[in-house]
């Protein structure tokens, strides 16, 4: 298994983990095709099934995952970073 | 696969219906009647009480939706024939004659004025011939068009919106297309997604109607004066790595694939035509698929990412994962293994072709992990409290 972590959309802000991530370990992602869409030095430990910032995004950005808003980060995120309750809240309640 | 080449064996029903099992049922129409029901299921091999805990002094809404959905759990072509048992005969006849429109058998016993003993003693008689008569029936093959199977996701993480959700929306477009009978649901989960199903709804009129349902819902909940914050998602979504309701909503939706929707039904109401049809439900597990059963659904797909464990006691529910810890640690419960897919190394058709080999072998018969665990979770959506 050449990758690490996978995509829904090549433009999505995140992937999902499909092992547990290590910091230093480079997350490898592809899509569910099998396209190659990037790497990215892990941060801090994230577990299977976690999400990953594929690039850095500063506070008040809309995450895209499946190409749509899933959320908004608040407070700015690095490349590599765990992206979740911590970070990133609902557009709705 | 094409849903054409699947061999499907069913219990051609009365009414033309087809049913994948073959169930003798001993309905208790209220709290009180539980006991009676379990009795003649414990005296009669093959005969099958379904215990619940309301049926008395509910009113409105909240009652029609009880008793409809009593009486399409009697009415589900995967039962063969139905005693229903009441505190007293009025509602017994009129669960008994709503199940007996479908042509099969039906018999009504109240326990008022005879007791539990007599009453068990009846009810095991006629419940006696029933399994007899019910055990010469045979499978006769049967087509794609005559099924109804339905779907609603459990305990989902990031797994079921890469995997296991697009794998059921990939069957279902292929048996859409086939003329087969579709649900889905759950009303609130979708918060994020809606937009989505609303673009996918046959006409404006569909798509009118489940404006109205989602806002109905979207409005009870503000009239708790409450949010779904640490509902939805749930603490196991979370620990799965699912964030937002935004996120969990896109993931779930994925189980309708590109299909359009034909209707929108209210919970445990019959479908009028082929296709997918969207039923306002609640969204926990257990409800969900019991409110699919009462509206005739004979199988489910129930796709779960942390392992969701919940069956039903008439329809066989296929339990489909990606989460490889879930499918490691948590085998007897998975019906489908898809973490193939996370390793990439099976498509999304090649993924669709083994769940559907897996819905064509439990249609035929083969016990489900669910069946085979006596997960019988047989639960009533209560809407408000009873009078």
């Amino acid at each position: 298994m050449p990758h690490n972590v996978l995509m829904h959309e090549e433009q999505d802000d995140v992937a999902v983990a499909v092992v547990d991530l290590q910091p230093g370990q480079e997350a490898s992602a592809v899509t569910l095709e099998g396209k190659p869409v990037g790497t990215v030095k892990v941060l801090e430990p994230i577990p299977l099934g976690h999400k990953i910032a594929m690039r850095a995004m500063p506070e008040g950005h809309k995450v895209l995952k499946y190409k749509r808003p899933i959320g908004k980060a608040y407070q700015a995120i690095a490349a590599g970073a765990h992206v979740h309750t911590h970070n990133l809240k609902t557009l709705r309640w | 696969m094409k849903p054409e080449e699947m061999k499907l064996l069913g219990y051609r029903r009365e009414n033309g219906r087809y049913g994948v099992r073959n169930h003798v049922i001993i309905l208790p129409v209220d709290d009180i009647s539980n006991a009676a029901a379990e009795g003649v299921a414990k005296l009669i091999k093959g005969a099958m009480a379904l215990p619940h805990p309301y049926g008395r002094l509910q009113f409105g809404e909240d009652f029609e939706l009880t008793f409809r959905t009593l009486e399409g759990t009697g009415r589900n072509p995967n039962v063969a024939a139905v005693v229903v048992i009441c505190i007293e005969p009025n509602w017994a006849k009129r669960i008994a004659d709503a199940i007996a429109e479908t042509g099969k058998p039906v018999a009504a016993f109240s326990i008022e004025r005879h007791g539990d003993l007599r009453t068990i003693e009846a009810a095991a008689r006629k419940a006696k011939e029933f399994v007899q008569w019910a055990g010469e029936l045979q499978r006769e093959p049967f087509s794609v068009k005559d099924l109804w199977m339905s779907t609603k996701c459990g305990e989902s993480d990031t797994t079921s919106g890469l995997a296991a959700n697009p794998t059921v929306g990939r069957v279902f477009e292929r048996l859409a297309a086939a003329g087969a009978t579709l649900f889905f649901g759950e009303t609130t989960e979708v918060t994020g997604g809606e937009d989505i199903i609303i673009e996918q709804c046959a006409t404006p009129q569909v798509a009118a109607e489940f404006k109205r349902v989602f806002d109905n819902y979207q409005a009870l909940i503000k009239s708790q004066g409450v949010d779904l914050m640490g509902s939805q998602p749930t603490e196991g979504n979370i620990r799965g790595g699912l964030t937002t309701i935004d996120e969990k909503a896109m993931g779930n939706i994925q189980k309708m694939g590109r299909c359009t929707v034909q209707s929108v039904l209210a919970p445990a109401a019959e479908p009028k035509g082929p296709g997918l049809h969207f039923m306002d439900s609640s969204s926990a597990a257990a409800e969900m698929v019991t409110l699919c059963a009462a509206a005739g659904s004979v199988v489910h797909y129930f796709p779960t990412g942390q392992g969701n464990v919940i069956g039903n006691p008439i329809m066989p529910v296929i339990k489909l994962s990606a989460n490889p810890l879930t499918v490691q640690t948590m085998s007897e419960h998975i019906d489908v293994d898809l973490t193939g897919m996370l390793r990439v190394e099976m498509n999304l058709d090649q993924a669709a072709d083994k769940a559907m080999d897996v819905l064509n072998h439990t249609i035929n018969g083969r016990l489900t992990s669910a069946e085979a665990l006596r997960h019988d979770e047989f639960v009533l959506t209560k809407l408000y409290r009873s009078a």
